[in-house]
């Protein structure tokens, strides 16, 4: 088997416990879509084009709703900008990439690909052919939504409300952050920004999450500088 | 009208990964910078977890004998010690259904 090929493999394995959550999250918004008064084809198109879980379902509820399409729109803006952290975060590992690579990548990069692949590309930052990685990660959780979603589309809701299944969606990130529950200093980012997304989840256009993140990377910076000082 | 906002949300979604992965360039940058991306997961992963736990689906903080917030910790616990995705989410959720079940 190619390398490539295997680091393609090794980014889809790598990737499926993450995707425990997806497949009832994926089922929950078609089913969710279809009670709005959706069409199937509509809905498909929102996994297909926005691909990117929570935004849809803000998509569609705020669309429902009767809000204005600026609001919709804005609003699923807000949501999908922390992905603008992820791309800054890649950009030096995928910067020699044709232009190609990185339309098909960035179309494909998702908080779970991104997790998964931020630790094997800090592991392997001299491999010229890490992205495969990034491509087998992304894809598969792709296929995965895409399916799930059609699922949920015509079988409406199949997962019984009672298995709170939604909250596998925390879990999961709980468990792509445990690593970092080491570090004295990650913990504090992590608390300040868990408790200003609590404080913040009524600001408008669903902003809490962005604003949150932007917050504690400013608290982070401040650290940064303030141990530098100590340490001169 | 709806096929208006799936697309342009779908390109804005699809620009934002795309111009901030294609120009930036981290290299070029305050090395401050690129120490401060080492904590992005740490800042923007709590924001989806919190609210996920102590949110309830009409919107209020639920802190009152919610099954989420032991399981969580339980699922912390485990995910310390053995540093494994599965074995923590599978944890929590075990916790979490023996909490409501039982």
């Amino acid at each position: 088997m190619s390398k490539k090929i295997k680091l393609f493999f090794k980014g889809i394995i790598d990737i499926l416990p993450l995707l425990i959550p997806v497949v009832p999250f994926g089922i929950i918004l078609g089913a969710i879509g279809i009670e709005l008064g959706f069409s199937s084809l509509e809905i498909f198109a929102t996994s297909f084009i926005i691909f990117g879980g929570a935004s849809q379902i803000v998509f569609l509820q705020l669309f429902s709703s009767g809000a204005s399409s600026l609001i919709t729109i804005t609003s699923t803006f807000v949501v999908n900008s922390r992905h603008l952290l992820y791309g800054v975060s890649f950009s030096e590992y995928l910067k020699n990439l044709s232009l190609g690579w990185k339309v098909l990548l960035s179309y494909l990069l998702t908080d779970q690909a991104y997790a998964v692949s931020n630790i094997y590309f800090e592991k392997n930052k001299n491999n010229g052919l890490k992205h495969y990685y990034l491509l087998g990660s992304g894809f598969f959780l792709w296929l995965i939504w895409q399916i799930s979603t059609l699922i949920g589309v015509f079988l409406g809701s199949i997962v019984p409300d009672k298995l709170g299944l939604s909250y596998t969606i925390p879990l999961t990130f709980i468990a792509l952050l445990v690593t970092y529950f080491r570090k004295i200093d990650h913990i504090i980012i992590i608390l300040i920004s868990g408790s200003l997304s609590i404080i913040l989840y009524n600001a408008p256009l669903k902003s809490y999450i962005i604003l949150s993140s932007f917050i504690s990377l400013s608290v982070a910076l401040m650290m940064i500088v303030y141990k530098k000082g100590k340490n001169k | 009208m709806i096929w208006y906002g799936i697309v342009i949300s779908g390109v804005l979604n699809f620009l934002t990964k795309f111009l901030s992965l294609s120009y930036f360039d981290t290299s070029k940058m305050n090395p401050r910078v690129k120490q401060i991306l080492t904590y992005v997961p740490s800042a923007v992963f709590p924001a989806i977890i919190f609210p996920g736990i102590l949110i309830d689906t009409n919107g209020d903080l639920d802190i009152v004998n919610n099954p989420k917030i032991l399981a969580s910790i339980i699922a912390l616990i485990v995910g310390v010690f053995s540093r494994n995705i599965i074995a923590t989410i599978l944890a929590g959720l075990a916790a979490y259904w023996f909490i409501i079940f039982i």
